[in-house]
């Protein structure tokens, strides 16, 4: 926890509806991230696990609390700047994967990249090569209804790295896959860790998963219980 | 920034060809529904309108009594001597037509067929814009001996002689011989409705001894002069009228004067009314299409606030997202409406030709209803788009 910490959260709440009907899903999140760590944050369903994720992905406004990001208090952000930051510094992977349906898997890639306004000879050999990378050579010009569940949360992980962001945040990554090919994707998010240094925050409910992380931070009732080194990790 | 948005944008119609075909379609057949029935409607007014030039340009028309149908023979008929009067009072009457008619079963060896004789003078040709096909018109002898000698048209033609030549041929009307002179240009059907060509033409005097039995005229046909003031002939020839048929100053006419320009507002104005309607029905149908451009885009409503969600969340910003789907909007919509227009004026061709109706490109209606589609495939298109562009990137992900 020092002072050059990449992410840092303070008094961070969430409060869902108002009046009676209002639920506070985080209750005061204090929280110091640094860059190349590996961070997995688990809880049991409702702990606010991925409330604190969403936000931390600034998919999500906190109710009240300050975000820093590389010294950049992100609840002051507008819409916009919060958009160019994740295209900047973020990428994303989802339980659900969350790809473009009827979208080959290059396209899907390419999509971030389109959007930074990198041009299309660029564009394509940068999500060749981020598909080669998760293992996915030769699937190119496959849609995600031709692809199993581990494809396409490989595609989804290339598209989340073809940007080469700081962060890449994961969602319950395994949390729609077999054991098995659970495991090789979190061989291949821990292999991104460990050889390109990009910062890993991992939401999970399976302690299998997080031993692959370098920390893990359990969350209870909206509040940080614990908080932990794994050593060196699995 | 707009070339990447582009290609998104069409990349997405690429992929959702069902749901842009759905909403095309929708924009087709609206578009096509009204430019057809606008453009067929147009076609029809500009063909009536042909048929009463057809009939003689600054032609007067002069009847007895103030309205057609019963009651129109109260008013006493007009003798000769009306029309001597008027050929020599009115200075713009360039040809003055009396003309009588009378149905009467026309006989050629085994055929007979009923039709109209006209009694009438060479004026009337003329007037009428008549041409004399094959023949000649009626002589001056013939049409002041009242000789049996008659120039009937294309139709009569047809059902007594087939396709043999009729002049110099005896028919046979009523208790008399009548011998064939001359057979007329056809002129086809008349805005009415009525076939023009089925009529049977003899020198007015002839008509009056041998059908009619009495000298009255039914009616005048006038042909004023190039130049010539239609109103003013008009009222010259009302004034001279009046006085012939002694009318006194506190009573109305009892004869009408008609020009062919004002059966022609009259005409035209009736077709152009029907246009309307029917352009009102296609309306409908492009309304319909509307809706069900909206219908579509509402249920796919959920599939793109979760598209909205992911470009969100990889980093697109609102407006990218908002420009890609007013694109894709716009681009649809103008597909959907050239398309129409292709379909339109093909169809408008086959049915104008089918119709006996030329056909006349109306560039209005083509330009209003290609607008009006767009604007109805982009309020549709990119107003739902519009909200779920406006969520947080989390809630447009969970979006069910």
């Amino acid at each position: 926890m020092s002072d050059a910490a990449l992410i840092r959260l303070s008094g961070i709440t969430k409060t869902y509806g108002s009046g009676q009907a209002a639920f506070q899903a985080l209750k005061g999140i204090d929280l110091a991230i640094d860059a190349g760590d590996f961070v997995a944050i688990m809880g049991p369903s409702g702990s606010g696990k991925s409330t604190a994720m969403n936000i931390l992905g600034c998919l999500d406004t906190p109710s009240s609390g300050s975000y820093e990001f590389e010294g950049v208090q992100v609840e002051q952000l507008t819409r916009n700047e919060r958009a160019l930051l994740r295209r900047n510094y973020l990428g994303f992977v989802f339980q659900g994967f969350n790809l473009l349906s009827r979208t080959t898997a290059l396209e899907n890639v390419e999509l971030p990249l389109i959007y930074r306004g990198e041009p299309a000879a660029a564009r394509h050999a940068a999500a060749r090569a981020a598909l080669r990378q998760v293992g996915l050579e030769g699937w190119e010009h496959h849609t995600p209804a031709e692809l199993s569940g581990g494809q396409q949360q490989r595609v989804a992980i290339a598209r989340a790295i073809v940007t080469r962001p700081a962060v890449l945040l994961a969602d319950e990554p395994t949390g729609n896959l077999d054991t098995h090919t659970g495991e090789e994707i979190m061989d291949l998010i821990s292999a991104l860790n460990r050889d390109q240094g990009i910062t890993v925050l991992m939401v999970t409910h399976e302690p299998d998963m997080a031993a692959h992380a370098k920390r893990v931070i359990r969350f209870v009732d909206g509040k940080v219980d614990s908080d932990r080194r794994n050593g060196e990790g699995a | 920034m707009l070339w990447n948005t582009l290609q998104l944008a069409l990349r997405s119609i690429r992929r959702n060809l069902m749901r842009s075909f759905l909403t095309i379609l929708g924009i087709v057949i609206g578009v096509a529904a009204v430019i057809t029935m606008v453009t067929l409607g147009n076609g029809a007014t500009k063909s009536v309108s042909d048929q009463i030039s057809s009939m003689g340009s600054n032609l007067l028309i002069v009847m007895p009594g103030q309205r057609f149908g019963p009651g129109a023979e109260a008013a006493p008929p007009f003798k000769s001597a009306d029309v001597e009067a008027i050929h020599n009072q009115i200075t713009a009457a360039r040809l003055v037509a009396p003309l009588v008619s009378k149905a009467a079963t026309v006989v050629f060896q085994a055929n007979n067929w009923s039709t109209v004789v006209t009694g009438t003078s060479n004026d009337y040709f003329q007037a009428g814009n008549w041409e004399i096909a094959a023949g000649r018109s009626f002589t001056e002898t013939e049409e002041r001996a009242g000789k049996a000698v008659c120039v009937i048209g294309e139709s009569v033609r047809d059902k007594l002689f087939g396709r043999q030549n009729p002049v110099g041929s005896e028919i046979r009307i009523k208790q008399f011989a009548c011998e064939v002179i001359g057979l007329l240009k056809a002129k086809g059907q008349s805005s009415m409705g009525s076939d023009q060509d089925d009529i049977v033409v003899m020198p007015l005097r002839t008509v009056q001894r041998r059908l009619s039995g009495s000298q009255d005229i039914n009616r005048l046909t006038i042909s004023v002069k190039e130049g010539a003031s239609i109103d003013a002939t008009k009222q010259q020839l009302t004034m001279l009228l009046r006085e012939r048929r002694n009318i006194a100053e506190n009573e109305d006419d009892d004869f009408r004067v008609m020009d062919t320009r004002q059966i022609a507002e009259t005409l035209t104005s009736t077709t152009k009314i029907l246009t309307m309607l029917l352009a009102a029905v296609a309306a409908v149908s492009l309304l319909v299409g509307g809706i069900g451009i909206m219908n579509i885009m509402l249920v796919s409503v959920t599939e793109r606030t979760r598209e909205i969600g992911i470009r969100l969340a990889i980093g697109a910003l609102e407006r990218e997202v908002l420009l890609q789907f007013l694109i894709e909007a716009v681009v649809l919509s103008s597909l959907g409406g050239l398309i129409g227009i292709a379909i339109a004026t093909a169809a408008s061709i086959f049915l104008a030709g089918l119709m006996n109706v030329p056909y006349l490109f109306d560039p209005g209606i083509n330009l209003l209803s290609f607008f009006f589609s767009a604007a109805i495939g982009v309020i549709f298109g990119f107003f739902p788009a519009r909200r779920a562009a406006g969520l947080n990137p989390i809630d447009a992900l969970r979006h069910e």
